[in-house]
């Protein structure tokens, strides 16, 4: 249940941002090769946001696909998991480029 | 006064809608970025204080606080070793590592599914670890959560057993993908468990091609060679 240390630290980014103000809105970006179970993403949201400036703030979340460029061709792919094999060649000797990421993009404040 | 249009004079019954009290930030922080500076700080005092710190993580059962134990034993002469213990509840790990006669300190993380750089920043403040030795990380037992959360480590060490599966890797890939050096304990129980080692470190080192392996059992010291003289190796 390691989200609910990412939520607080979501809160803790945003708070710093907002500097008093309730939050309308926080855009997110969760790559989807984080380990992010988005069900208890959610649980834990719910109950972490209660009391703080993000209590009435809704979720824009973009999640972002996995792709990796092959260190053995060169080819850039998508990939559905870390240990996916390169398309064109089959080497697993792989670098991920995107899909890692987890951020607080932006957000709207009253 | 409204912001948008200036007026004071009528009641808002005017087309535009409310929203001009709203305020675009742009933020573009890591999650993470609070965790990874901590992180960053401690690898920094590591640097600082000739100190290999490893991140010893598996699934609970596997068997890192017996290795531990062995290497503490074994290598007590030649290298000054501290250690962190990372449980939910319980110092019964520390109890464990201090009767090798090692400096350690238990770290209880509550409902915490994991070690945080800040946590062993705390941890580090207490204890002042060995200089030019080595200081062991043992995580909470978990194969998922521990592997998003960098502690400031030179090294990340996965530790699996033979009893629980060559499927494992494929299973908690993101461990073992972030890790440098896989253990594979209990290899003196191979006879009594349908365990292929070929297929284990395969689908380890399709997650990870650049991962190190090496098979040992803590019961029958097979293989504890190997993993002194990776410690070695690293050491220097």
């Amino acid at each position: 249940m390691h989200e609910l240390s990412i939520v607080m630290g979501i809160i803790d980014v945003v708070t710093e941002y907002a500097k008093g103000a309730p939050v309308k809105e926080v855009t997110l970006d969760i790559g989807c090769l984080t380990t992010i179970e988005m069900f208890a993403f959610d649980m834990a949201w719910k109950q972490a946001v209660k009391g703080t400036l993000l209590e009435k703030a809704t979720l824009d979340i973009n999640r972002i696909e996995g792709r990796a460029v092959c260190l053995e061709c060169g080819k850039e792919f998508t990939i559905a998991e870390v240990y996916d094999a390169c398309t064109g060649c089959g080497s697993h000797l792989i670098h991920i480029v995107n899909g890692k990421e987890l951020k607080v993009r932006s957000l709207i404040i009253f | 006064m409204c912001a948008t249009c200036g007026c004071d004079t009528h009641t808002h019954n005017h087309s535009h809608s409310h929203t001009h009290d709203e305020k675009h930030i742009a933020v573009e922080k890591d999650v993470l970025y609070e965790n990874n500076l901590l992180a960053a700080r401690n690898r920094g005092f590591f640097d600082a204080k000739n100190i290999l710190a490893i991140n010893l993580v598996s699934s609970p059962g596997s068997g890192k606080t017996t290795l531990l134990e062995r290497t503490l034993t074994d290598l007590k002469e030649a290298v000054t070793f501290s250690v962190i213990e990372g449980d939910q509840q319980t110092t019964r790990d520390a109890d464990r590592i201090h009767a090798t006669g090692t400096k350690v300190v238990q770290i209880n993380t509550g409902k915490g599914c994991h070690l945080d750089a800040h946590m062993v920043m705390h941890a580090l403040q207490g204890m002042h670890p060995h200089e030019n030795g080595i200081l062991f990380i043992e995580n909470v037992g978990n194969l998922v959560c521990p592997a998003m959360f960098d502690l400031g480590e030179k090294e990340r060490v996965v530790v699996m057993s033979v009893t629980e599966g060559d499927d494992k890797p494929l299973k908690y890939p993101d461990m073992f993908h972030t890790s440098q050096l896989c253990i594979i304990n209990k290899i003196d129980l191979l006879p009594y468990v349908p365990f292929s080692l070929d297929k284990a470190i395969s689908n380890a080192k399709r997650i990870n091609p650049k991962l190190e392996v090496i098979t040992l059992s803590c019961t029958s010291g097979e293989g504890l060679d190997k993993w002194y003289q990776w410690l070695e190796s690293k050491k220097s």
